[in-house]
């Protein structure tokens, strides 16, 4: 299914990257640590986190993930939602944790 | 990055890339001030003043030939996550420093890792480049504490005809590291 269908499914809020809403997911990862979601997060993966700086961009766009769900509602930094908007990687917003929200994506995948 | 010294392994490795004969590794430790210093400096080809602008952006980064990729960003927001701080400085054609400062009560802190091996392994891959590696500690007293590995000096006592990547050179870096850690933490060395 497509990021834009998952989002609409689980309530998310579209911060930025609205170019990419059509990406596809087929998996989901999640992680904080951002060094060690670079090396393990999934082509095609949704990934759920609650950084939302510049360098969470740089690994979303590195490891090709669809999109990112800021759990929480973590804030986005102003210049990460620019990069994302730049490079069309979504990034979502929800108030559940991490493991509330996992369990919603796992429902609909 | 899980450990502070895989930061430094890849901070060394833009060294390298930028053409250093010499990577200076400074690891300093100030229990009373609760403060870890890492430093690494090289007489590399050094960057402009735009690139240093840059050199913490990792989209610039990553979008150049120049591999530096997210090394230097997630060193910066390592330290800068534990109430610390990041600085690094370059001169066209003198080299580059970059170091950070953490605050090790941070329960943002991430472990140093084992940064003996990280500079054991940067000799045995790099034999002809040249490494001095400084360990310093403050203890809560106020002493001072440090010692150095130098591999021009282990370079002259071999006598040329040894490389550094042999298999004895390198057990014996890996011992002197060992030794003179715990001798630093005040720990006896085992055996």
């Amino acid at each position: 299914m497509t990021i834009n269908d998952l989002a609409q499914a689980c309530c998310w809020k579209l911060l930025a990257g609205e170019d990419g809403i059509d990406n596809l997911v087929d998996g989901c990862y999640v992680g904080d640590l951002l060094s060690w979601v670079m090396g393990r997060a999934q082509s095609g993966n949704v990934w759920l986190t609650v950084m939302g700086n510049l360098n969470a961009i740089a690994v979303a766009a590195l490891a090709d993930t669809s999109g990112i769900v800021l759990c929480e509602d973590a804030a986005l930094d102003q210049d990460a939602k620019k990069r994302a908007d730049m490079q069309g990687i979504p990034v979502f917003s929800c108030p559940e944790n991490l493991y509330q929200t996992a369990i919603k994506v796992y429902e609909q995948l | 990055m899980r450990e502070l010294s895989l930061n430094v392994m890849d901070i060394a490795q833009n060294s390298i890339s930028a053409g250093a004969s010499l990577i200076t590794v400074t690891v300093e430790e100030d229990l009373g001030g609760d403060t870890l210093s890492i430093s690494i400096s090289d007489n590399g080809r050094g960057m402009t003043p735009e690139q240093v602008e840059h050199v913490t952006d990792p989209f610039f980064t990553t979008r150049t030939t120049r591999s530096v990729g997210l090394g230097v960003p997630l060193f910066k927001m390592e330290a800068e996550m534990t109430g610390g701080s990041f600085g690094i400085q370059s001169e066209l054609g003198v080299g580059t420093t970059t170091w950070a400062v953490f605050k090790p009560s941070s329960v943002d802190m991430i472990p140093l890792g084992d940064i003996n091996d990280t500079i054991s392994m940067l000799v045995l891959c790099n034999p002809d480049l040249d490494f001095v590696f400084q360990r310093k500690l403050v203890t809560h007293q106020g002493e001072q504490r440090e010692f150095a590995l130098k591999t021009t000096e282990l370079r002259e006592a071999l006598g040329g005809d040894v490389p550094l990547n042999a298999p004895d050179v390198t057990l014996w870096i890996k011992e002197y590291l060992t030794e003179n850690t715990a001798e630093l933490s005040g720990i006896q060395p085992e055996g």
